[in-house]
């Protein structure tokens, strides 16, 4: 437990390190990045098996860093962020297994995701909104120079928009934590004591801070209809950052919505509940349908995504314990497959084709051309279409029947969407991965020998299959987490928005 | 009044130090062959300032504190740590003088001492006369080396243009001050604050207020009397360009801090609400937002480095006038660290500037395209300074900003004008990555061009450069260290 801080620590180590190795080779930085990654998410499991489910936050580091403002230096953990730490060490492994073709200042490109992933870390860890504040935007930066130097289509696009929309979403949090904090005459940023002092504000001032703080942080967990940067975020970022991108960044964005702006302030939830919940419900079904139609099967993954997180929001804006608990089992199993879906479409299938337009990829069967990622990609499939055996059933489900409990109609729309998921995803198997090659063309008549692509690689199989364990470890086990989720839920911040004491 | 000549002496050994530091410059460059190269001039030059300013530093540092020479200088807090961060600021900008061709090079760095004076009595100075008399040395000393330094046209016109703003606004200064000292019956500003509080305000005080503004706002380049800045930032060799904008700013900062607040606090008007009688607070507003969105968008169209850095510190003059006006009420601790950390960044900027353009043209923005590739150390240091300027944590820009922004917010909330001020420079902040992410973009992302080869900086610039990158990432790991000065 004492050990979990070293997860940053190494991270940034790390990334120091692959940065210093890259000057030697590109091996070396990726070996070291490896090593950084598999090390810091060793910790996290470790402290895993070690953790006490318990409703407080577990203090792990507590010193004083801007005495003159009350802000600490705090870390602290419980079972919501636990599940979430586990998760980052997880992406950002197969992250690097999933890059390891990259060439191209290799030392550099692990240094920046490495610095990410150190980022995302300490936002998990952060018990203090100021800290949370600090390794939120350390983890924003490097993104930027991800997508912008080593992605693909209209990068520097993708990646100004992404950046643009991020900060423009901190810069809501910071302007409401700032005025709780100097409003309310608070004497530190720790959680409790803001929602004190926010307590104390006027109704629609409250009403107004919750709205910038959740609404801030909704951005980056692509709300309808902040999403925007999303698709083209990812479309455009190399293969590691969108399966962090969407694996944990996302979570970034829904982890603060249930951390900082719901226990912020339960009156401006109250007002906001039902918008947040239609807009979530929205995006459910509106970016599912988007993707139905898209024709970049890089795009069709970036809308389900928006898809996804809705359920995550979907479950928090119902605020009962089971659909809480549903949407960061949500996040955890939406991590997973989303960084599976990126891998095989962005590493394997695009590094290889070098198309991912469905027309073209209608015109080779993939499936004897590159069975594994075929096998891959309808594993994916299936989890993401939330079919039992895997992650996204439990947590679908529970996000629907907590949803269901309190509010019959957002459970149904919900349920619609869990039909345009499963409409979107057999189409992107489909078209994707089943086509066949044009009757009478040479490719046809010779076989597919005449078309061989290279092989998938050991890395590359090795992140796959870790991620598939993983989503089939949580499916069949969903309550390994839960246990961990449910007392954290318990806790008298979060008691005061979510109703219903035990799941 | 008993004058105690010992104690000025002993309080101002730090000016002297500088004064000295000068004559020796010039009188060394006098000693030896002044057909010499004019670089072996400038190193000479170099250590003889940079010896004189580590000099100033240690008496700066353990000096005297409290009132000196009855109450003309005043060595408190804020005029401590101005003094310190002024010369750490030029000590920089020496390191910057490396990189710069600059073409007397003795008289150039005998100025700028000069200059440094001034900044340092303008933090120090209680007393009207003495304010205006350290202002304009160091503005007389500031438009010298706008001008002197380089051959090209554009400094001189960037000189005449700096010179003629500047004076007529220490014409609207000295007028302002005579009408204080005419409403008033004093020079000394605590027996001019006692006197207000008394007397209450009057049209002339207001007016004498006002007057007061216009010179503060050309000091620190707040619209809407920043007209001479871009021309300034883009004409002036870098170095001089560089002090203008951090140390000259941080002086004038803690200059007009005191006088409005110490000195005219009852004449203030409620920071909260604005309402209780007319103030100085509601034009400081004013001027406050002026700058924050014209600084901002005026930025987003810029193609020229230094003109897209005088835009950004015209944004930034915004924010810190967000800062004079909660000094009243939290100190003005968070206004010092924002004011210094923002100089060390532009200093920094400015010399990166500088050292690519040894090598080839460095002045639109693409320009520094593909830094990284040429010198990865210049590509390190500008990436810190520019995201600095952004904001971004951990830099200390950042933490400017978050204690800038709380100390406004804490008056009076966001119902107060302060309040809904502190809520658009954050929005505005979004806004402005914007532009930082361009230049870092070019630095960072783009190709160089393909006539282009590495970049060489001198080894002092490179420890100024690597200095100030290390102080920003330092004092925003430890904000502590500059807030503890005030405590």
């Amino acid at each position: 437990m004492r050990l979990l801080p070293w997860t940053v620590y190494l991270t940034l180590a790390g990334a120091l390190l692959s940065l210093a190795a890259g000057r030697r080779s590109a091996a070396a930085a990726r070996w070291a990045a490896l090593a950084t990654a598999v090390a810091a998410w060793g910790v996290a499991l470790l402290a895993g098996t070690r953790f006490i489910p318990a409703s407080s936050l577990q203090t792990l580091t507590d010193l004083a860093w801007i005495p003159a403002m009350g802000v600490r230096y705090h870390l602290a953990v419980d079972g919501i962020s636990l599940t979430l730490l586990v998760l980052t060490g997880l992406a950002a492994t197969a992250g690097v297994l999933f890059s390891w073709n990259i060439e191209e200042s290799t030392g550099e490109f692990f240094a920046l995701f490495l610095t990410l992933v150190a980022g995302v870390y300490g936002v998990f860890l952060s018990a203090d909104a100021i800290l949370f504040f600090v390794f939120y935007e350390v983890a924003i930066v490097p993104k930027y120079f991800l997508i912008a130097k080593w992605g693909s289509t209209n990068r520097e696009y993708g990646a100004m928009k992404l950046a643009l929309y991020s900060f423009a979403g901190s810069a809501m949090v910071l302007a409401g934590l700032l005025w709780v904090y100097a409003a309310g005459s608070a004497h530190s940023f720790g959680f409790a004591d803001l929602a004190q002092a926010a307590a104390t504000l006027p109704r629609h001032h409250q009403i107004a801070v919750f709205a910038l703080v959740f609404f801030g942080f909704a951005t980056l967990a692509g709300m309808f209809p902040l999403h925007t940067w999303a698709p083209t975020g990812h479309v455009a970022a190399p293969t590691a950052a969108s399966m962090l991108l969407a694996g944990v960044v996302m979570k970034l964005g829904a982890y603060g919505c249930l951390r900082i702006a719901l226990p912020l302030s339960p009156v401006g939830f109250a007002y906001w509940q039902t918008p947040i919940a239609w807009l979530a419900l929205v995006g459910i079904v509106y970016a599912g349908l988007v993707a139905l139609m898209q024709e970049d099967l890089k795009f069709v993954i970036g809308y389900s995504s928006v898809s996804h997180m809705g359920f995550v929001l979907l479950g928090i804006a119902a605020a009962t314990a089971q659909s809480v608990g549903g949407a960061v089992l949500q996040m955890f199993s939406h991590g997973i497959i989303a960084g599976l879906l990126f891998a095989v479409v962005g590493r394997m299938v695009y590094d290889r084709t070098h198309t991912r337009m469905l027309a073209d990829l209608r015109a080779m069967p993939l499936y004897r051309l590159l069975p594994f990622a075929a096998t891959v990609f309808v594993v994916a499939g299936m989890a993401s279409m939330g079919l039992p055996g895997f992650s996204g059933f439990p947590a679908e489900l529970s996000i629907l029947v907590g949803t269901w409990k309190a509010f019959p109609a957002w459970a149904a729309v919900g349920a619609l969407g869990v039909l345009v998921a499963a409409a979107f995803t057999l189409r992107a198997i489909q078209q994707g991965f089943f086509g066949s090659w044009p009757t009478g063309s040479a490719a046809a008549e010779g076989g597919a020998r005449a078309h061989s692509l290279p092989p998938i690689t050991l890395p590359e199989k090795a992140g796959a299959l870790l991620l598939v364990a993983a989503t089939v470890v949580v499916g069949l086990r969903p309550d390994l987490l839960l246990n961990w989720i449910n007392p954290a839920l318990q806790s008298p911040l979060l008691q005061a928005v979510i109703r219903g004491g035990t799941p | 009044m008993n004058p105690d000549y010992v104690a000025l002496f002993n309080a101002l050994r730090p000016e002297t130090a500088l004064v000295l530091g000068a004559l020796a410059v010039l009188g060394l460059d006098m000693a030896i062959d002044r057909r010499r190269p004019v670089g072996e001039r400038q190193r000479y030059a170099l250590w003889v300032a940079a010896i004189a300013i580590a000099a100033a530093f240690v008496p700066a540092w353990h000096g005297p504190r409290g009132q000196v020479f009855g109450s003309v200088l005043v060595l408190d807090h804020l005029a401590v740590a101005t003094r310190l961060g002024v010369l750490v600021l030029t000590m920089l900008t020496l390191g910057v003088i490396r990189a710069a061709p600059v073409r007397h090079p003795a008289e150039y760095i005998a100025v700028m001492l000069f200059a440094a004076t001034g900044l340092m009595l303008m933090a120090a100075a209680q007393q009207l006369l003495l304010a205006f008399l350290a202002l304009e040395l160091a503005s007389l000393s500031l438009y010298v080396i706008t001008g002197i330094g380089s051959a090209r046209p554009d400094a001189a016109e960037a000189a005449l243009k700096y010179f003629l703003f500047g004076g007529m606004a220490a014409a609207f200064l000295l007028f302002g001050f005579s009408l204080i000292y005419g409403v008033t019956g004093s020079i000394e500003l605590p027996v001019i604050a006692a006197q207000i509080s008394v007397q209450g305000t009057n049209p002339i005080l207001l007016v004498a207020l006002v007057m007061v503004l216009v010179a503060f706002g050309f000091k620190v380049a707040a619209a809407p009397f920043h007209l001479w800045a871009p021309d300034v930032y883009q004409g002036a060799p870098a170095p001089s360009a560089a002090l203008i904008a951090s140390a000259s700013k941080l002086a004038g900062f803690a200059l007009f801090t005191r006088l409005l607040w110490p000195g005219f606090h009852a004449a203030s008007g409620s920071a909260a609400t604005f309402a209780g009688g007319p103030g100085w607070l509601p034009a400081v507003a004013v001027v406050c937002a002026a700058s924050l969105l014209l600084g901002n968008f005026a930025a987003l169209a810029q193609v020229n480095v230094r003109r897209l850095l005088a835009y950004s510190a015209i944004a930034h003059a915004g924010a810190m006038l967000l800062g004079v006006m909660a000094a009243g009420r939290s100190g003005p601790g968070p206004l010092f660290y924002y004011a210094s950390t923002y100089g060390l960044a532009t200093v920094g900027a400015f010399g990166v500037v500088t050292t690519v353009a040894i090598s080839s043209r460095c002045e639109k923005i693409s320009d520094l395209a593909g830094l990284y590739r040429r010198s990865p150390f210049l590509a390190a240091t500008m990436t810190v300074y520019i995201l600095s300027l952004a904001g971004i944590p951990p830099l200390a820009g950042f933490f400017g900003k978050l204690m800038v922004f709380s100390a406004a917010l804490q008056l009076g909330g966001v119902a107060g004008p302060a309040g809904w001020l502190a809520l658009l420079a954050i929005a505005l902040s979004a806004v402005a990555l914007y532009y930082y992410l361009i230049v870092v973009k070019q630095v960072l992302v783009a190709d160089p061009p393909a006539n282009s080869g590495p970049v060489a900086a001198p080894a002092a610039t490179k420890l100024a450069l690597g200095a100030a990158a290390a102080l920003i990432i330092l004092l925003g790991l430890f904000p502590g260290v500059i807030l503890g000065l005030f405590q």
